[in-house]
């Protein structure tokens, strides 16, 4: 692993004005992703910035119209919340399945967003429930923060503090995951909001995407043999040894119809 | 090398050292306190054998840095046992012949417990104990009885 300086910030104030002063820092949440990579030297960062002094990020609670969850709430949190399972059950189910029970008590739903890994549960959930990410500075719709493999729209010296949600008439989530990793090979969410319907899909491409004609089929009816018949195009799909892009290709429609079963 | 003072409490005794940044939980348990029941396995936070208990709740000690521990309670597979008694689960695992080879069983016994407690007071079935035991892995694939152990330790502990 290289080397880097260490900071614990007691406020997001303090940790942005660290960050901005560092030359290569990086926030730590939970580490689940990053500190992998850094322990196989595919990432270094002069500073790391570690969040998990920073009480104020640690919440999840209904706000008027919208679930917001804090930058600091892990997964386990946000899979047991009375809250969450009341307001959007598939977002329960999606934390629940994130990796295996150690990495859920460690690692947090914004942190997953911010490493933008292709084929990570979260950035699906951020799509697929048309959420909003806050920052020490703005939000970003959905639809706007991811920009490709790894790469998000946050700027240098730009911290995510918590991310928000409308409340989905329903929603389902559907996860093929790899055994070994617990990564999704393919997963689904789906959500349904007066006449219109998403479905974002993760673990297909570099990064998460919307299928298009599936959203038009569910918007008129919201039913998984609305999806019968639609496929999906292979182009540009993932293939490693666990699966082709054909085989992914077919995954979507196959994960997408289950979370509508879910939902 | 930067570096940075931390003090914590591991298997309730108070411990502080100057460590490199870089040090991961499991390397300052094993190579600065000897304590050598925590495993590593894998390189890649799946196998569950350096599970260790921090403020209560299991985690992968590979996986988040000594530094970062400042002010917490760990407990280790050495913490278990009280003298020569072996804590309920340990006592569990011996029984029903929880292991193999032996190299997966700390992290087994550390999440073994978490499930336990977890799970006290509700009703546990082995299928919730497979899937509880996803963060663990045992290549000797002896999940059988490791269930069984599980669920007789966890019965054992008054769940």
């Amino acid at each position: 692993m290289y080397a880097f300086n260490y900071h614990r910030p007691a406020s997001v104030a303090e940790a942005v004005k660290i960050l901005k002063a560092s030359s290569d820092g990086r926030c730590l949440a939970g580490g689940m992703s990053l500190i992998p990579t850094m322990k196989h030297r595919l990432s270094s960062s002069s500073d790391l910035i570690d969040l998990n002094g920073i009480k104020e990020l640690s919440y999840i609670r209904r706000e008027g119209d919208q679930l917001v969850i804090g930058a600091l709430a892990r997964h386990v949190e946000i899979a047991d919340s009375a809250e969450v399972k009341k307001s959007i059950p598939a977002l329960a189910a999606l934390a629940g399945g994130v990796g295996d029970p150690q990495v859920r008590n460690r690692g947090t739903f914004c942190g997953s967003l911010c490493f933008a890994d292709p084929a990570a549960d979260c950035p699906a959930g951020l799509v697929g429930l048309n959420g909003t990410v806050i920052t020490d500075k703005r939000r970003i719709a959905a639809d706007q923060f991811f920009e490709g493999l790894y790469e998000t729209a946050l700027e240098k010296g730009e911290i995510v503090t918590g991310v928000s949600f409308p409340i989905p008439e329903k929603a389902g989530w559907a996860k093929f995951a790899n055994l070994a990793s617990r990564y999704a090979i393919v997963a689904v969410m789906v959500a349904k909001t007066g006449g219109t319907a998403r479905v974002a899909v993760t673990g297909a491409k570099a990064s998460v995407f919307r299928v298009a004609e599936m959203e038009a089929a569910l918007a008129k009816n919201f039913s998984a043999a609305a999806l019968d018949g639609i496929k999906v195009s292979s182009a540009g799909m993932n293939g490693d040894l666990h699966g082709d892009p054909d085989y992914r290709a077919n995954l979507v429609s196959v994960m997408a119809k289950r979370a509508v079963q879910a939902s | 090398m930067p570096s940075t003072k931390v003090s914590m409490k591991v298997n309730g005794r108070a411990v502080s050292a100057e460590v490199d940044t870089r040090t991961l939980l499991v390397h300052y348990i094993r190579e600065h306190l000897k304590l050598t029941g925590t495993h590593v396995g894998c390189d890649t936070t799946q196998c569950g054998a350096c599970t260790v208990h921090v403020n209560g709740q299991r985690i992968k000690s590979c996986t988040i840095f000594a530094v970062q521990l400042e002010g917490a309670e760990v407990t280790t597979v050495e913490g278990l046992a009280k003298g020569k008694q072996l804590h309920p689960m340990q006592a569990a695992f011996s029984e029903h012949h929880g292991l193999q080879c032996g190299y997966c069983t700390p992290g087994m016994v550390m999440s073994a417990i978490s499930i336990a407690e977890r799970y006290k007071g509700k009703a546990l079935t082995e299928d919730i104990v497979r899937h509880e035991l996803e963060g663990n892995l045992c290549r000797c694939t002896g999940y059988h009885n490791i269930v069984k152990a599980v669920m007789a330790g966890a019965k054992a502990m008054g769940g």
